[in-house]
């Protein structure tokens, strides 16, 4: 196998006859052995992308080699090496746990006591073995995220995909399975994983690519996107809205990065947090001009986008509406 | 690359089928499993044929008696009613895939080394197994009711297995309106346009002269009425002229249409 476990050219992906462009020419390479993240919001193409190289949907244009098999032209081939958690936990909810993973032990054409073995190996490791003969109905939420990721495990694939593994868990769950997904890559599995978080991004993956619109726009490691990216955001909260206002003016200069002005809240990105406070302070209390807040924080995936792009990303309403109607488009389509 | 995966690959033709097959029977075995973890859902199934033959029995047989051959409407009935339930049968085929697409179990199967025609092939092999446990049942409740068919026991076997091949070849229909559904609740509701002109405009509760003479031409020559006649023919010992041969012509037309209608739909989701 080369360098990179998966390499894509070029792929476009074009919905509703040509009138949508889920993706829009992305190219990426995934070093083998590691985890590389596709950080986007809702919508930005992130699930099109791990469909396209999971074989599940095929592309309109472009190529793409997962361990050195074409997608398109051998997809048998890549279905062998590969381990795919959706976005949704896809497990049979009338099926127990060990009845689950058993499934796709003998859909991957494994012998009954391999598969066997193999199922009740993965639900202990996952903490599960309580629970093998449970349905799944009965599970939590982190539970069948776990079944889920262990489902995609069975066969052993050298890769791995991923797609928002963490979305929707609480806390400790998600902590337990960035446990798992790191444990793995110390086995020597490359993982592709999508997120909307950043902290999951930068916690987990080497190298990523921020997707927006079906667009690559920024692409490194994650210490290089949170470098050009400032290391903290200084919150400020006034109020009165003409306070903030006449704020911006005076503080927008601390930062080469935009300011963001939502009401009474100004938010601007920063690379030293207290110098640019303490800095930030000054020349307010020399205009009079009362801060009734003032807040550091780790930046969020809107202020990479805001930074990147000079937009937020769309708001939740906005997405919720996209995702359906494009889930309507893709059903329609005949 | 330091892990290896636990597969082997195959390659030669003969593996593949055996592979195919185990496929299906997997995937056939995990649809029956779910129904005997939720029995309701088998319950009902049956409840609502039940309800038809009591109802067409008891409440309209009276009406309809003089208009059959040999008087007994409860024997012109119950062969009709067995097409029916086995028809309707395939509604839950629709809903059962619709549900495997929104939970993104489809898109697991299409990620696996699995034969592709795996899932619909699977599907519909466990909805098979279904209408046979249907059949029996109703058939048990018509015999209840003064069911009381003269053909042989093996003419009675060979008109299940013809109504059960029907039924098969005609779910490949609904699989592909399963697949193109939004969710199951629409597939469910695409069904109806399909199966109600079917199945009433038919010879299943009404012999075709009682029919309105508009109707006629459609009624006795739509293929859910050949595969009545010839169900109907075999059970009560009349002469099945040519109905067998049409109703499996339009078996295997049907299959040989909707089929790869139902896996192009499948190739193209997620």
């Amino acid at each position: 196998m080369s360098e990179f476990a998966v390499e894509a050219t070029d792929i476009v992906r074009t919905f509703n006859d040509g009138n949508f462009r889920a993706l829009d020419g992305v190219s990426l390479q995934v070093p083998t052995g590691q985890v590389f993240g596709l950080l986007g919001p809702n919508g930005s193409g992130k699930t099109t992308m791990v469909r396209i190289l999971s074989t599940v949907l095929s592309p309109t244009s472009g190529r793409a080699i997962v361990a050195g098999y074409d997608v398109v032209k051998q997809p048998g081939q890549v279905r062998r090496v590969i381990g795919l958690a959706g976005q949704f936990a896809a497990v049979d909810e009338n099926l127990t746990g060990f009845e689950n993973l058993r499934m796709v032990g003998f859909l991957n054409h494994m012998e009954k006591p391999t598969a066997i073995a193999r199922s009740r190996q993965l639900l202990a490791d996952f903490g599960l073995a309580e629970f093998a003969h449970k349905l799944a109905s009965t599970y939590s939420g982190g539970m069948r995220r776990r079944l889920d990721l262990a489902a995609a495990l069975v066969a052993g694939p050298p890769i791995l995909f991923l797609d928002e593994p963490t979305t929707g868990l609480d806390p400790q769950s998600r902590q337990d399975l960035w446990a798992i997904i790191e444990g793995l890559v110390e086995g020597g599995t490359t993982i592709l994983l999508t997120t909307q978080y950043l902290e999951e991004a930068d916690r987990l993956c080497k190298q990523l690519v921020v997707l927006d619109h079906g667009k690559i726009i920024a692409e490194g490691t994650s210490s290089q996107l949170k470098s050009s990216l400032g290391n903290t955001v200084l919150v400020l909260t006034f109020s009165t809205t003409s306070d903030a206002q006449r704020a911006l003016d005076l503080i927008a200069t601390i930062s080469s990065k935009p300011a963001n002005i939502d009401g009474t809240v100004i938010e601007l990105t920063v690379d030293k947090g207290p110098a640019a406070a303490a800095e930030a302070l000054r020349r307010l209390d020399t205009a009079d001009i009362i801060v009734t807040g003032l807040q550091l924080r780790e930046p969020s995936l809107d202020d990479v986008f805001l930074n990147l792009t000079g937009h937020k990303t769309d708001d939740e309403a906005a997405v919720v509406t996209e995702k359906i109607s494009r889930r309507v488009r893709r059903r329609a389509q005949v | 690359m330091t892990t290896t995966p636990l597969t082997m690959s195959t390659t030669t033709p003969h593996h593949a089928l055996r592979y195919a097959v185990r496929d299906v029977l997997t995937l056939a075995r995990r649809n029956l499993l779910a129904l005997i973890r939720i029995p309701t859902a088998l319950v009902f199934m049956i409840i609502q044929p039940v309800m038809f033959v009591l109802l067409f029995r008891y409440v309209f047989g009276g009406a309809l008696g003089s208009s059959v051959p040999g008087g007994l409407y409860v024997n012109y009935l119950v062969p009709g009613i067995l097409v029916q339930t086995t028809i309707f049968g395939a509604i839950g085929t629709a809903i059962g895939l619709a549900e495997d697409l929104q939970r993104g179990l489809i898109e697991r199967f299409k990620a696996l080394p699995m034969a592709r025609m795996a899932v619909l092939g699977g599907r519909t092999l466990a909805d098979t197994a279904r209408n046979v446990i249907v059949l029996l049942i109703i058939t048990g409740v018509g015999f209840l009711v003064g069911f009381r068919p003269h053909g042989g026991f093996f003419d009675y076997v060979a008109a299940c297995l013809v109504m059960l091949l029907f039924a098969y070849c005609l779910s490949w229909g609904f699989a592909y309106i399963g697949l193109a559904a939004p969710n199951s609740e629409t597939a469910q509701a695409m069904t109806f346009p399909l199966i109600f002109p079917l199945t009433f405009a038919s010879t299943i509760f009404i012999p075709l002269y009682k029919l309105p003479h508009w109707l006629q031409g459609f009624a006795n020559n739509q293929p859910v009425s050949q595969a009545t006649d010839a169900v109907r023919s075999l059970m009560l010992g009349y002469p099945v002229g040519n109905h067998v041969w049409m109703a499996l012509i339009w078996s295997a037309g049907i299959i040989a249409v909707l089929a790869p209608l139902a896996v192009n739909q499948f190739r193209k989701v997620a």
